[in-house]
């Protein structure tokens, strides 16, 4: 339990600034690593710093970081709390950085269940603590099944038992040498094994980090001919989150581009502003336009006016959305209705953009159609793609050691003990870490005995 | 008057009341027959992969299979010496009458140990604590502490294709009752299935047609003594053969003759993954087109050949036509057939690491009985089972290895934290720090154990003592002797070859270049050491990065192991508990932060919650 922990301690997106925390004895080490500014290990204890976090070389993130050095912090441990002001990619960028540099991501009520331990806390909150745990260890397991019925996790899941074919070769070409006709692991295979690994590895990272909603935001467009109430309608989301808007040059009269926090989820708004322009007629909708902004983004707000009859051009891009998340939009829903919508198997939401009618139905209708109503603002939802990618690059890096160790042709079998890890800092992603797996998988795969 | 009993005379019943007499407890040894004492009832080897170290271990804590075995060698070999030293591990071919005469000898040397032909039947148990046990006739004899080291005795059926018969090894007399006694005592007795292949007269076969498998031609010891009794040209050859076409035929044929197939309907008994019989692997690798044999010499003084890799529990006339079928066996005279044979166990998660039993104070059990399988599997519980029935004995606190010690402490953890399924062998991969757990460091990590409680002489002690210090200071030399790139010297790298200096390095930097060995660094600083000790420094300095991860790893489990949970943890205190992991705690009853955490369904969450308990309850410094 020396382990020193991280994790994200304010609700992601939300607020203007996030806190990420670090607790254990390595903190101030692990910190500096990361850090460009005072010599963290020489300034005093309960002060605060300003500077940069860093990857090499690259600035991430301008920062205040303030330093506790045990015994008085909250865990009776050295603390150190980063206070970012990035965003929800920049935040997580920070942790990743700090699991990357050695830091173990706290599991839920983990500093809690630290100040307690270490005597910071009254034996009668232990109770609660304990409650949390659970509570907390429950719906992040939820959300990991959740998370991990995916490509992705089946991609990892293959990887394994690719791993596990040359694991359990060698294993058996250690423990019964005798055995002449069974495939000996060369310095050769493993090499390809690792040149798969590699690939592998780098191409989940990518699909991850691409397919991560929570991590990069959704992309949203709002559709519709002009005049229907889109500006008014993003207007209006943005109103309740102006904290967080950080508004693009547009015309006084089209904020168009801007992101919107649903409940810590981020929306990131695509500037539609210029379908207008490529049609000169006022009453019209660019369909080739509006197709191209549809085909690139994650969600779809489509808003029709409610005074008016449908449109062809309405129509065709209606035909043409296909499976792409949707949510149609009835604007000026206090006015009279003349709009006949076609059947369709799309959410309606009527709203009064001008009223702020409706609005809070589109909120928990977008979050229905993302699953959103698991992830809670609390850490760990985010936390756990963060956590799969810092084990991934872990892995990377345990693959470079081993084309390390192949170019100075250790023997397979020093090789495998990384491979292992591999094995097993994958299994953590999945859940898999039964300690039986790989006797089964040696005796399942060759035939040995007396 | 009579402190320790032990009931069973194999290997794991030898290292046990030798390890009680030798602490100068006055111990008896009860077996259903002198002539079995230390009986190698299967193959007639000792050692192998993981097998091998651990009689290094045993040898390093004082134990006796290693010096015995370098007593009786028809053949010896170092496996993977092509791979790390992490994998290296001796194998031997034992002489089976050799062996045990070599043990017998020591057993009857021991001054506080008596050895008594009977079959125990039950226990004297009183108050939960064993007094003594009650032989087949009636018998009772009491004693403070009883170590069952029974092997494939309690109930043993052997089976030969539809034939179930009760009966030991050799047709021995099985015990009857005590598996039953033990049940009603409060243990779960499983039921563990193993086998044996056929034993065939050496002179009725034509070893031309096989393939010759000959010892090392360097001199190797399992002990530390080093004390060496057998000659290098002087080995007796293994030979290898493969089955046929017509084999595979035969038994495809008979399949449901077989008792496991078919043959017997009644068979509860699990058998080995590991060791899987002949039908097995033609039932389960139906692609694979042979399989490998091994013609094992058993003894100089009789002509049976132990076929490894052929055992069976097929009828006897299907095993006179396999055997038939295989090269150079066309001939063959069987003079054993093969069998397989069930026997009672107990739940080894009712173990604690001492081997002590959770259920009978002063109870303690090793080997078969465990459910483990291996003549090196079950003496080295028994040498545990016997220094801390001993040590109780003494009011001393148990030897307890842990998993980045030794390959014991891997296997008791394993027993009494995960249990077992079918009979457990060691394996390599069963190790999570082997490069800690080598063959050439074993004195290195546990002669310190051996020596204080009393199983390693003073003069044994002070060599380890001297090797020791030997090493550290040379590795102290290598790190502060350079040698600089002089003509001289890059003429000697090429021819190495290794790349040419381009700066002053130590020795020690040297040493880890890849092709280099000590005898290159004798080259430049001659040291007078034996090569047990350049063994432990050229591994110590060319893994030093991956000892030092696997050092590190293992300190985070030395630290949880270290998280003691008292005896009277109540769980059904601690909410939140997941009900699984409530039902295997109980069970288990794990004594650690550690153990806990490597019970199969108890999570991360769980621990927290009995760390989180344990501090409120006992106000522990965890």
């Amino acid at each position: 339990m020396k382990d020193t922990i991280a994790a994200i301690s304010t609700a992601l997106g939300v607020g203007a600034i996030s806190i990420i925390r670090v607790s254990g004895e390595d903190s101030i080490e692990i910190v500096s690593k990361i850090w460009q500014g005072k010599d963290l290990r020489k300034v005093p204890t309960h002060t605060i710093h300003y500077g940069f976090i860093k990857d090499q070389e690259e600035i991430i993130d301008e920062v205040l970081l303030t330093i506790m050095k045990a015994p008085k912090t909250f865990t009776k441990e050295d603390v150190i709390e980063i206070n970012s002001h990035g965003g929800i990619a920049t935040t997580n960028r920070i942790l990743e950085l700090l699991l990357l540099n050695g830091c173990r991501l706290a599991e839920p009520g983990e500093f809690t269940k630290r100040a307690f331990l270490n005597g910071r806390i009254d034996l009668i909150e232990a109770e609660g603590v304990m409650d949390l745990i659970s509570a907390k260890t429950d719906k992040s397991r939820n959300l990991a099944l959740h998370q991990m019925t995916g490509q992705v996790s089946s991609l990892i899941h293959d990887l394994r038992n690719r791993l596990v074919d040359v694991i359990s070769n060698i294993e058996v070409n250690i423990d019964y040498p005798e055995y002449e006709d069974i495939e000996v692991v060369t310095n050769e295979k493993m090499k390809e094994t690792i040149n798969y690994l590699k690939e592998e590895i780098q191409n989940i990272l990518k699909k991850s980090e691409t397919g991560s909603l929570i991590k990069e935001g959704i992309k949203t467009v709002i559709v519709g001919k002009p005049n229907v109430g889109k500006s008014s309608l993003l207007n209006r989301l943005l109103e309740e989150e102006k904290a967080i808007v950080t508004d693009i040059a547009g015309t006084t009269r089209d904020i168009v581009e801007g992101d919107v926090s649903i409940d810590g989820i981020l929306l990131h708004m695509v500037d539609t502003a210029g379908i207008r322009k490529t049609e000169d007629k006022v009453e019209s909708i660019g369909v080739k336009k509006s197709l191209e902004w549809i085909e690139k983004a994650d969600l779809v707000l489509f808003v029709f006016n409610n005074q008016e009859e449908i449109t062809t051009e309405e129509k065709e891009i209606l035909s043409k959305i296909g499976k792409k998340p949707t949510i149609l939009i009835i604007n000026k829903n206090d006015l009279e209705s003349h709009l006949e919508l076609p059947e369709l198997s799309l959410p309606i939401i009527r709203i009064s953009a001008l009223q702020n009618d409706g609005i809070d139905d589109l909120r928990k209708q977008i979050k229905t159609l993302f699953h959103l109503e698991e992830i809670e603002q609390s850490d760990y939802t985010y936390l756990s793609s963060a956590r799969s990618i810092s084990l991934l690059k872990k892995c990377q890096n345990i693959v470079e050691s081993i084309e390390e160790g192949l170019k100075q042709e250790l023997p397979v079998d020093m090789l495998e003990i990384d491979l292992k890890n591999i094995w097993n800092l994958l299994g953590e992603i999945t859940g898999e870490t039964y300690t039986e797996e790989l006797v089964d998988a040696i005796f399942s795969r060759f035939c040995l005995g007396k | 008057m009579l402190e320790v009993i032990v009931v069973g005379g194999g290997h794991a019943g030898c290292e046990a009341s030798l390890a009680c007499s030798r602490k100068g407890h006055k111990t008896l040894l009860v077996t259903g027959n002198k002539k079995n004492i230390a009986d190698m009832p299967c193959n007639p080897s000792i050692g192998g992969s993981a097998k091998g170290i651990v009689v290094r271990e045993i040898d390093a804590l004082g134990g006796e299979m290693g010096r015995n075995a370098d007593k009786s060698l028809l053949q010896i070999k170092m496996l993977n010496v092509a791979k790390g030293p992490a994998v290296q591990a001796l194998r031997a071919q034992a002489d089976k009458i050799t062996y045990p005469k070599n043990m017998v000898e020591t057993l009857e040397a021991e001054e506080n140990l008596e050895i008594r032909e009977a079959l125990v039947e039950d226990l004297i148990i009183e108050d939960g604590v064993v007094k003594g046990v009650v032989l087949e006739n009636g018998e009772k004899i009491f004693a403070q502490a009883v170590i069952l080291t029974t092997g494939t005795y309690l109930k043993a059926d052997i089976l030969v294709g539809d034939t179930r018969t009760r009966e030991g090894p050799h047709g021995e007399k099985p015990s009857n009752h005590l598996s039953d006694k033990l049940r009603d005592y409060g243990f779960d007795i499983i039921r563990l299935k193993t086998g044996t292949p056929q034993r065939i007269d050496k002179n009725s076969i034509d070893f031309s047609k096989t393939k010759e498998e000959q010892g090392d031609s360097v001199y190797h010891t399992f002990s530390f003594d080093n004390e060496i009794h057998y000659k290098i040209e002087e080995q007796v050859p293994c030979h290898l053969i493969y089955t046929q076409p017509e084999t595979h035929q035969i038994i495809r044929e008979n399949l449901n003759k077989s008792s496991m197939y078919g043959g017997l309907t009644d068979i509860k008994g699990v058998g080995p993954r590991y060791c899987p019989s002949i039908e097995d692997k033609i039932v389960r690798f139906a692609d694979k087109e042979r399989h490998q044999l091994f013609l094992e010499p058993e003894s100089l003084y009789y002509d049976d050949i132990y076929i490894q890799g052929f055992s069976t529990s097929m009828p006897r006339d299907v095993q006179e036509k396999m055997v038939h079928s295989l090269p150079g066996l066309e001939h063959a005279k069987i003079l054993k057939y093969a069998y397989a044979i069930e026997y009672d166990a107990i739940d080894s998660k009712q173990l604690k690491q001492s081997l002590e039993t959770k259920v009978v104070e002063n109870l303690y059990t090793a080997g078969q009985i465990n459910g483990t399988s291996g003549y090196e599997e079950a003496a080295c519980q028994g040498l545990i089972a016997g220094i801390n029935a001993a040590l109780k004995l003494e009011g001393k606190e148990p030897l307890i290895l842990k998993r980045n010690e030794a390959y014991i402490g891997v296997l008791i953890d394993d027993l009494v934290t995960k249990g077992i399924i079918d009979p457990y062998r060691l394996l390599t991969s069963r190790a999570e720090y082997r490069l800690l757990l080598r063959h050439d460091n074993a004195d290195m990590r546990l002669r310190e154990y051996g020596y204080q409680v009393g199983l390693v002489s003073q003069e044994k002690y002070d060599r380890f003592l001297a090797k020791k210090k030997k090493i550290e200071e040379t590795k102290e030399i290598l790190k502060t002797t350079k040698i600089t790139p002089t003509e001289e010297t890059q003429q000697y790298l090429e021819t190495i070859p290794t790349t040419p200096l381009k700066d002053g390095i130590t020795l020690y930097e040297f040493l880890k270049r890849p092709e280099v060995t000590f005898s290159h660094i004798q080259h430049f600083l001659p040291l007078d050491i034996d090569s047990a000790i350049e063994e432990v420094i050229t591994v110590d300095i060319k893994y030093e990065g991956y000892i030092a991860k696997a050092n590190k790893e293992a300190l985070k489990m030395v630290d949880l192991d270290n998280k003691k949970i008292p005896e009277d943890i109540n769980y059904d205190a601690i909410h939140n508990l997941a009900s699984e992991a409530k039902q295997k705690l109980k069970k288990i009853m794990p004594t650690s932060i550690g153990q806990a955490l490597r019970i199969s369904g108890v999570n991360p969450a769980d621990i927290s919650l009995i760390m989180i308990y344990l501090k409120k309850e006992y106000h522990h410094e965890s």
